[in-house]
């Protein structure tokens, strides 16, 4: 897409790009059946839900407990059911349960950080979480990530994949951030930011967050013969 | 219409979320058709392995059929790299599937590449050397002129004795011998 809807694969400021990126141009491909079609989710065999991050083995985890909800559309606005969401962030210290973050920050034994849910009829999802810390990364010196959580969502087709991330709405890091700035159209940047919302908060619980994610169309359905 | 939600990198840090070692094998639960194994190396610029990709793949199954009616083998499969850069996928040669216009495309997986420093996806294809015939034929093979560009497409296959036959294919992100990256 060149609409500046979508980051670019050569976005210098964004230091882990400059040696990742194709240097010669997407070969167009026609959308066949291999495209338009996907993994579905309608027996569990990626497992069970785990919508609720927020403790382990009924241990809560430190930080402030947020409530993350949402829909999965496509681009006319009807809801892409029984779709698998996938999600991961830090802890509220802003450090990853992974073995290559570095980031002097504790660890939590109760936040995990992953999450899973398949969406409902209405294309719903709903994760109860922590809110995650900002973290510095060596992009450039002094660099800190917005607060954020990574979104993957496959959507009804191979075509219709992605990987995004959620922002929290006045987070002052998000001015500088050249993840977040990759996407040149402001409009669409800010709407990978999530509202507040008082509906979806829990009294003397929780913060509500309120995200939706917009796929691609699949395309023409062919039929298989 | 609604403007799709725009990518973002997945990162370094996704193994808690993503990271499933059974998903590699498309076959663990049994499938009709030639247990093979696809196995490779991400690179970048230059030629550096690249530890923290993410890589999935879908493809029809013997028949070339894409519903997957069997319902123990889906056609999907995911694999992380390993400390080397390192991928592997079992699963079995697809068949030919249809393709636009009553063609018919050579038997294919069709591969996605997620990585810090990717800040959307690419999305390639992975053919298979013995079938070089079908390869010839292949609509989207013939479209890329240049023989070079469409070699990284085509994975050689190398028969192991005692053991089940590889295909060898690498994904190259940048430069030298650059993997044709698609637009779909
Ligand atoms: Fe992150």
């Amino acid at each position: 897409m060149t609409d500046g809807t979508q980051p670019p694969y050569d976005f210098p400021a964004y230091t882990s790009t400059i040696k990742r990126h194709p240097k010669r141009a997407l070969i167009e491909a026609p959308q066949t059946l291999s495209e338009v079609t996907g993994p579905t989710f309608a027996s569990p065999w990626y497992g069970p839900n785990a919508t609720d991050l927020s403790r382990v083995d009924g241990r809560e985890a430190q930080g402030q407990r947020i409530i993350v909800a949402g829909r999965v559309l496509d681009e006319d606005g009807r809801p892409v059911r029984g779709t698998l969401v996938e999600v991961w962030q830090a802890n509220a210290a802003g450090r990853y349960h992974h073995d290559g973050d570095q980031h002097d920050a504790p660890l939590d034994p109760n936040f995990i950080g992953a999450g899973q849910a398949v969406t409902d009829d209405e294309g719903r999802w709903r994760f109860l979480t922590i809110r995650p810390g900002a973290y510095p990364w060596r992009n450039t010196y002094n660099a800190w990530r917005p607060a954020h959580i990574h979104f993957s969502v496959f959507g009804p087709s191979f075509a219709t994949r992605m990987i995004t991330q959620m922002y929290f709405p006045g987070d002052p890091l998000l001015e500088t951030d050249p993840v977040f700035h990759s996407i040149p159209d402001a409009a669409a940047r800010n709407r990978l930011i999530s509202a507040y919302d008082p509906q979806l908060s829990e009294a003397e619980y929780a913060l509500g967050y309120r995200w939706d994610v917009i796929l691609r169309g699949r395309g023409a359905t062919p039929v298989e013969s | 219409m609604a403007i799709p939600t725009s990518s973002q990198t997945i990162g370094p840090f996704f193994r808690a979320a993503l990271e499933r070692p059974a998903w590699s094998d498309l076959t663990r639960e049994g499938v009709a058709g030639e247990g093979v194994r696809i196995e490779g190396t991400v690179y970048d610029g230059d030629r550096t392995p690249v530890p923290d990709a993410l890589l999935e793949l879908w493809q029809a199954d013997a028949n070339g059929s894409y519903t997957h009616a069997d319902g123990r083998f889906r056609g999907f499969g995911r694999a992380c790299t390993d400390h080397d850069g390192r991928f592997w996928f079992r699963t079995i040669v697809p068949g030919p599937v249809p393709g636009a216009n009553g063609a018919v495309q050579a038997p294919h997986a069709n591969l996605t590449i997620f990585a810090r420093g990717l800040l959307k996806r690419l999305v390639t294809r992975i053919y298979f050397g013995d079938h070089a015939e079908e390869n010839v034929r292949d609509p989207l093979l013939a479209s890329i002129e240049d023989a070079a560009v469409r070699a990284t497409l085509i994975a050689p296959r190398t028969e192991h004795a005692g053991g089940i036959p590889v295909y060898t294919f690498d994904v190259v992100l940048q430069g030298a011998g650059e993997t044709a990256f698609l637009a779909i």
